[in-house]
């Protein structure tokens, strides 16, 4: 055995000073309550260690080569995961070995921790004007499972009506999640321009109906501007809005509580957090400040309060009695390690950027989505936008007219250096060969541009 | 310092700041960042692409966030760091359980470069290569730690993936067209307690085993429980004590022998790299905590993974997508027969795997087997000192060598002086330490606390953890109300602890605390 860096006790002298004390004749004997037979009779079969860091560095650097990023490409892609400005200061918060290492440690040792979690709630209650937001959880799609089955507990109910125009990947979530409790029932949209069908929704609508589910913007880009009619159908028929939002949004739009939701739900990625393949996403849950609702929700709270010196703000975890952490056997919904981390990130952000801020960057992006649909419409036989109604960073595209396939398209535009919106051929085969094209604030004009120079070539 | 006696800081005091909440500073006006810059030829749109947004949607008034400078919110944040113990900072062998180890500096590196961060994860496949060979490099290992035959990584936290193997138990038994008729899970009361609340939340009846004298249920007990409702089992071994239940194959094949299926949760799998493999006890399926086990740090909380271990024949259950490789290209397999679908989107947190196999392979082989038997000698260590400290006893397997933990109890202590193990918890942190973790629910040990001092301390933080346990003990004997006031030298005083279960007094926000009267 070698003395390992990461484990001081790996010094022979020491461990046999150790085992001494207990009066432990060797390492082996402290297994002894596990029966040999369960014992693992030949040491693991796995590749030897690098034991200088250098060495490793290099080695996943090497692997690691093989990616080509968002920086080096021109990314088109959104649809849940998105690429944004990260101010230094972000990482350098989340950087700190403070947060970074801490856990589960309560107010008296990590008071600073858990003044961050209470300051991220806070900020994004001032985005999203609600009062309650509960601590984050693992992705948009969790906080919206959560908060659907929220709607069921507390109506009683057992239908939830979705938007048919939902992402696929949370749809499969939706159902993998909630199938035990509530039914599903798709809304149509309207082709045209892609807001939600509100005959079809006022049919649907019952007795049964827990909850309405929308997104503001939708899934493919447009905004749904009948928040409050939608509201108005659900809570007459007994049903809670539940409404998805994504937050960069909310510096030039209405937050949801504005048109009736109930609960609002999102993902703070874009606020500050490094895509990561996905690892960045960072779900939250809000609501208007009732007692009974907030005794649904699954999260942690993370409140504030007095301590006994005067003055002095405390914090802590609230009424853990309503988690799966105290209900066990009891849970109907459940939390655990979730996304501390982006969440204390997106508190930074949002600091950082200050109302003038979240203004700008939601104006920068409604400017650079409408330059890059003015280009590409005029590009011959594409379709820009395939759904009509006004939208905000994402956007159809639509090749039906052009010859080639999406997949075609994107395979070339790999060569010329470019990541082409998402394919949704094959997710919503009504809208034909068509692609979701995401802009934000990062997409230079000489981005959009050099997209628009290499469709050109490509449908030449 | 010397090799004489353990360290005790007597003098340690937390930093103290005072720092206001972020809402009450700042002058309006300021700004803390200005995003990149619209170009000129973009800008003469600015007044239309505005007046685009459908009536009732735009947002006249500014949202109420707060208006400082760089300088002064990077101060701000600096301060909470300061007044947080991460284990970066403290000998934070306290939270028990959650196998608070170093994580490697070099592996965040790795992590934060752009090659991994500047990643979209419905990028092209070709030009993911890199961070799919190392997903797929990974679950090899975790494959031959587990003797499992696949693992997904899509589960975003330990509960997640529990979760997830309690969805694949129902779609299992559903398969079989048992589902309605299984659809009880049995979990113990020392498991964490997501193997009760998912199992629940999927729907099944949840039956919960309580421990015999030894710690863990008896096989009687297990029996009386199995039936042809049984759906499968969902616990941990050791348990929450740090017991290794020395039945748990007889237990595997009863549970078999009756129509279930086997999930262990190994979130805190420290003690058993290299020595037992969750197949070998006759698991079907697993979970590791790669936030806890493998060295990625805990971040506040997460992002976490659970990454979830199955045999060859649940795979077709699995979340999608799985990683593949076809002996050239690593690939996204979207397509199994029969999966429960999703529990995450997209991939799940990869970067978290990146930080896992980078720890590995700082460890290899021996290196796991030597942080395996370093966290079982440590603990046993720890307990031969603490056993000697007045007030502390071990319930349960007197005289038994345990695994990488210790449930203790303060019950003798709180009995003589009235000071509690949350009194105890407090005050430790008068000395640099975290307080201390006590106990899951349901708290069968009384006056719980939990410790778990995992490879990364030294022999002489273990004693320094000692001591102050020591000390706190003689305070509580000699000084009760300066423990039950505590504490006494960290950021913060003592709160009412009626407020943190009084759901009218929960305030989750600063504009609810400014509207309730209080700001």
């Amino acid at each position: 055995m070698s003395i390992h860096p990461y484990i001081p006790n790996s010094v022979p002298e020491v461990r046999d000073d150790m085992l001494r004390q207990i009066g432990a004749p060797d390492i082996g004997s402290l297994y002894r309550e596990i029966p040999d037979n369960l014992k693992t009779t030949r040491p693991l079969d796995i590749p030897e260690a690098y034991l200088s860091e250098y060495d490793l560095k290099r080695y996943l650097e090497t692997i690691l080569a093989k990616n080509g990023t968002c920086d080096e490409y021109a990314n088109f892609l959104g649809a849940g995961c998105y690429q944004h400005f990260v101010p230094a200061v972000c990482d350098e918060v989340n950087s700190r070995g403070e947060f970074l290492t801490a856990y589960a440690g309560a107010t008296y040792s990590d008071h600073g921790k858990h003044q961050a979690w209470f300051e991220f709630q806070s900020m994004l209650g001032e985005l999203l004007e609600m009062d309650v937001v509960g601590f984050p959880t693992y992705d948009w799609s969790t906080a919206a499972c959560s908060a659907v089955l929220m709607a069921c507990r507390l109506t009683n109910r057992d239908q939830i009506l979705v938007p048919r125009n939902l992402s696929p990947e949370r749809a499969q979530h939706m159902r993998s999640y909630v199938n035990r409790a509530a039914s599903i029932v798709p809304v149509e949209f309207d082709r045209e321009t892609g807001v939600l069908d509100l005959e079809d929704l006022a049919r649907k609508l019952s007795a049964r109906s827990a909850a309405v589910y929308f997104e503001n913007p939708t899934y493919l880009g447009v905004l749904e501007p009948c928040g409050a009619v939608i509201s108005d159908l659900a809570h007459k028929h007994g049903a809670l809005v539940v409404a998805g939002v994504n937050p960069i949004t909310l510096g030039v739009l209405v937050p949801p509580s504005m048109y009736g939701a109930d609960l609002v739900c999102g993902d703070a990625q874009p606020l500050g957090v490094h895509m990561q393949v996905g690892g960045g996403l960072c779900g939250f849950i809000a609501s208007h400040d009732d007692v009974r609702v907030m005794s649904e929700f699954p999260t942690l709270f993370e409140t504030i309060c007095r301590t006994e010196r005067s003055g002095e703000w405390g914090f802590g975890w609230a009424t853990l009695e309503r988690t799966s952490y105290d209900k066990r056997h009891e849970s109907r919904d459940f939390t655990g390690t979730s996304t501390g981390l982006w969440a204390i990130t997106a508190g930074v952000y949002l600091a950082l950027m200050g109302p003038q801020g979240i203004r700008d960057v939601g104006e920068s992006i409604l400017l650079r989505a409408r330059y890059a649909m003015t280009r590409l419409a005029s590009i011959k036989r594409l379709d820009v936008p395939v759904l009509k109604a006004p939208g905000f960073m994402e956007f159809v595209v639509g090749f039906p007219r052009t010859g080639k396939s999406v997949e075609e398209v994107n395979r070339e535009l790999l060569q010329h250096g470019v990541f082409g919106g998402l394919d949704l051929s094959a997710s919503f085969p009504e809208l034909g060969q068509s692609a979701l094209y995401c802009v934000t604030e990062v997409t230079s004009k000489e981005k959009i541009d050099r997209l628009v120079a290499s469709l050109e070539e490509i449908l030449e | 310092m010397t090799r004489g006696g353990a360290l005790l800081r007597e003098h340690y005091h937390g930093a103290e700041w005072q720092e206001p909440i972020i809402m009450e500073l700042g002058r309006p006006g300021e700004r803390g960042v200005v995003p990149p810059a619209v170009e000129p030829e973009l800008e003469a749109e600015r007044t239309d692409a505005l007046a685009a947004i459908p009536e009732g949607l735009r947002r006249d008034t500014l949202p109420g966030l707060p208006e400082l400078s760089q300088p002064q919110v990077l101060r701000h944040y600096i301060r909470l760091t300061q007044e947080t113990l991460g284990t970066d900072v403290n000998i934070d062998l306290g939270l028990g359980t959650c196998t608070m180890k170093y994580s490697p500096k070099i592996n965040e590196v790795i992590a934060r470069s752009p090659k991994v961060s500047a990643l979209h994860p419905l990028q092209d496949e070709e030009t993911l290569q890199g961070i799919l060979e190392v997903v797929w490099r990974f679950s090899e290992i975790l494959i031959e730690i587990s003797g499992m035959d696949c693992f997904s990584f899509q589960p975003g936290g330990g509960a997640a993936a529990i979760f997830a193997n309690a969805s694949i138990i129902r779609a299992y038994h559903e398969r079989q067209g048992e589902a309605e008729q299984r659809n009880e899970i049995i979990t113990t009361a020392f498991s964490h307690p997501a193997d009760a609340a998912t199992p629940a939340t999927a729907g099944f009846r949840v039956i919960t085993l309580y421990p015999e004298e030894n710690g863990y249920p008896g096989l009687g007990a297990l029996r009386a429980a199995l039936s042809d409702r049984t759906a499968g089992m969902m616990a941990t071994n050791p348990e929450d004590t740090g017991i290794f239940n020395p039945l748990i194959r007889e237990f595997t094949d009863a549970v078999h022998a009756a129509g279930g299926i086997c999930s262990i949760d190994q979130a805190n799998a420290n003690g058993l790299l290299g020595i037992v493999r969750a197949r070998d006890l006759g698991f079907d399926l697993c979970h590791f905590n790669l936030h806890k086990t493998f060295g990625s740090p805990h971040g506040s909380e997460g992002p976490g993974c659970g990454a979830l271990g199955a045999r060859a024949d649940f795979r077709d259950f699995l979340p999608v997508p799985m990683v593949d490789f076809d002996g050239v290209k690593f690939r996204l397999e979207h397509d199994l027969p029969h999966s429960i679908g999703r529990v995450r989107s997209f991939l799940g947190n990869l970067q978290v795997v990146l930080r896992a196999y980078a720890w590995a392979m700082s460890m290899g082989p021996d290196g796991l087997r030597t942080v395996a038997e370093t966290a079982v000698l440590n603990n046993n260590y720890l307990a031969h000192k603490l056993a000697r400290i007045r007030g502390v006893t071990i319930p349960y397997a007197p005289g038994k060598y345990r695994l990488q933990e210790v449930r203790y109890s303060w019950e003798d202590l709180e009995r003589v002086t009235g000071v509690t193990t949350d009194d105890i918890a407090r005050r430790i942190v008068d000395y640099g330490v975290n307080n201390y973790f006590t106990s899951h629910s349901p708290m069968i040990v009384p006056q719980p606390f939990t410790l778990e001092p995992t490879e990364s301390y030294s022999k002489d933080e273990l004693d320094e953890y000692a001591e102050i346990l020591e000390r706190v003990s003689s305070e509580a004997y000699s000084t009760p109300d300066l423990v039950k006031g505590a504490p006494h030298r960290s950021s913060v005083a003592k709160i009412d602890d009626a407020v943190l279960h009084d759901p009218q007094q929960v305030v989750t926000t600063w504009r609810a605390w400014v509207r309730r009267g209080n700001g």
